[in-house]
């Protein structure tokens, strides 16, 4: 049969997979093109859903999507902030703010959503991204378990940072002690981070600053 | 078309069982199974990237030669996985999001090659179609019991978030048998083996009884 000849012939290897793999990358782009906007979309559905959820209800009344800057906090990208306000008028400075931190998991990087009101006090925290272990690490996952309320409140002094096996205030799950230890020096961090750049973050002149 | 059929299903489901029988795909198998619904979610992923790629490696074996064949059906199920991953992003955000982690392990699942290779590229179309969902469905039925088994030991529970994953409607699923928390040995990766090891030899030792005992009816009837 004149295929099977062709079949044989040594050129129809190599041209099979460069046009095999030449369709899977067009059939990949056009799936990346097609998608693209409803990933977006629901990426920001999510970051606007954990917004609210790191924010005591009723704490704030505008969309902080719209009210973000990007702060230099001397980081190798600028830290980019969601700023809570109420009220409309002269006197609706920024209430709280609510930004992203990063902590080096078990099984990588653990992407955490912090808010912070002005005395530099937690209002809460949300994972919004990790690869823990399914079943051991990922309590940290409000879905899953309370655990991660336990920082609500907590400010740089009033807590011990770190899991009660290292001698902190912070629970460690039985099987996995390295993803919430990650989890609390990040947030940790993050309140560093806020006592350094604090008027910064807060978007207020120097010499308002107390 | 009935005979086949059956016996593709019986094959896909115990005989040849992904799993218990060709003891393929053992890293998801173990990896995964910490709970029953961890089990039942890489499952249907895996079936359903299962079935459309042994259709289409059944639609283009006539094309593909067999020097390279590997490499083909490597991007073919690498594309197809991370098309259905970027779909599942975009229009099913929230299954996406408790399935997400799993979505991308399929593609090194050894047991998609393996059909692919074994019988889509020397079968037509429908019966490749048949082979994928009962050799799926087989992988599934073997990842949730293998994921009930450590769950039941390890957390005390069946099916815990089962409803994050199906559904609210399926919260009835999710049943807790006491708070005494459980051998967290059966949670981390020895107990996979551990409770894999048994299965297998429950499996062995059934199919043997079974065996004798139809060669023991057998031989009465030719007698």
């Amino acid at each position: 049969m004149a295929f099977n000849k062709l079949k044989a012939h040594p050129l129809y290897q190599p041209l099979l997979l460069g046009v095999v793999t030449l369709l899977a990358s067009a059939a990949l782009a056009l799936a990346a093109r097609a998608t693209q906007e409803a990933i977006l979309e629901a990426e920001a559905r999510d970051l606007r859903a954990s917004l609210t959820q790191v924010l005591p209800v009723g704490f704030a009344d505008n969309d902080l999507l719209a009210d973000q800057v990007e702060v230099d906090v001397g980081a190798k990208n600028p830290l980019r902030v969601y700023r809570a306000r109420q009220g409309d008028g002269a006197d609706n400075s920024v209430r709280g703010v609510v930004f992203k931190v990063v902590g080096q998991g078990y099984g990588g990087e653990i992407q955490i959503l912090m808010a912070i009101n002005r005395d530099a006090q937690i209002l809460g925290v949300r994972v919004l991204k990790h690869t823990e272990t399914p079943g051991l690490g990922d309590k940290i996952e409000a879905a899953k378990s309370h655990w991660i309320a336990g920082f609500i409140d907590k400010t740089l002094a009033t807590a011990n940072w770190a899991v009660k096996k290292d001698g902190g205030d912070f629970d460690q799950f039985a099987g996995a002690t390295i993803t919430p230890r990650a989890v609390v020096k990040a947030v940790k961090e993050g309140l560093e981070t806020f006592a350094r750049h604090k008027t910064a973050l807060l978007g207020e002149p120097e010499e308002k600053s107390p | 078309m009935s005979a086949p059929f059956k016996t593709l299903v019986k094959d896909g489901l115990w005989d040849n069982n992904v799993v218990f029988a060709q003891m393929l795909a053992l890293c998801p198998a173990m990896a995964v199974t910490t709970s029953g619904a961890n089990g039942l979610g890489m499952g249907l992923a895996t079936t359903a990237v299962l079935v459309v790629a042994n259709v289409l490696v059944a639609l283009i074996r006539g094309v593909v030669s067999q020097e390279v064949r590997i490499p083909v059906f490597i991007v073919l199920i690498a594309t197809l996985v991370t098309v259905v991953d970027m779909a599942l992003n975009a229009w099913l955000h929230e299954l996406y999001k408790v399935l997400g982690l799993f979505i991308a392990l399929i593609v090194v699942n050894c047991a998609i090659l393996g059909r692919a290779e074994a019988f889509a590229s020397k079968n037509g179309v429908w019966p490749a179609f048949v082979d994928g969902v009962a050799m799926g469905l087989g992988f599934t039925f073997a990842l949730t019991v293998i994921g009930l088994i450590r769950e039941a030991l390890g957390s005390g529970t069946l099916f815990a978030q089962a409803s994050q994953l199906l559904g609210a409607h399926f919260a009835f699923l999710e049943i807790r048998l006491h708070d005494q928390g459980g051998a967290l040995l059966m949670i981390l990766p020895p107990g996979a083996f551990a409770v894999l090891g048994f299965l297998l030899a429950g499996k062995r030792l059934l199919d043997t009884r079974l065996k004798t005992r139809a060669d023991a009816n057998a031989a009465k009837t030719s007698e």
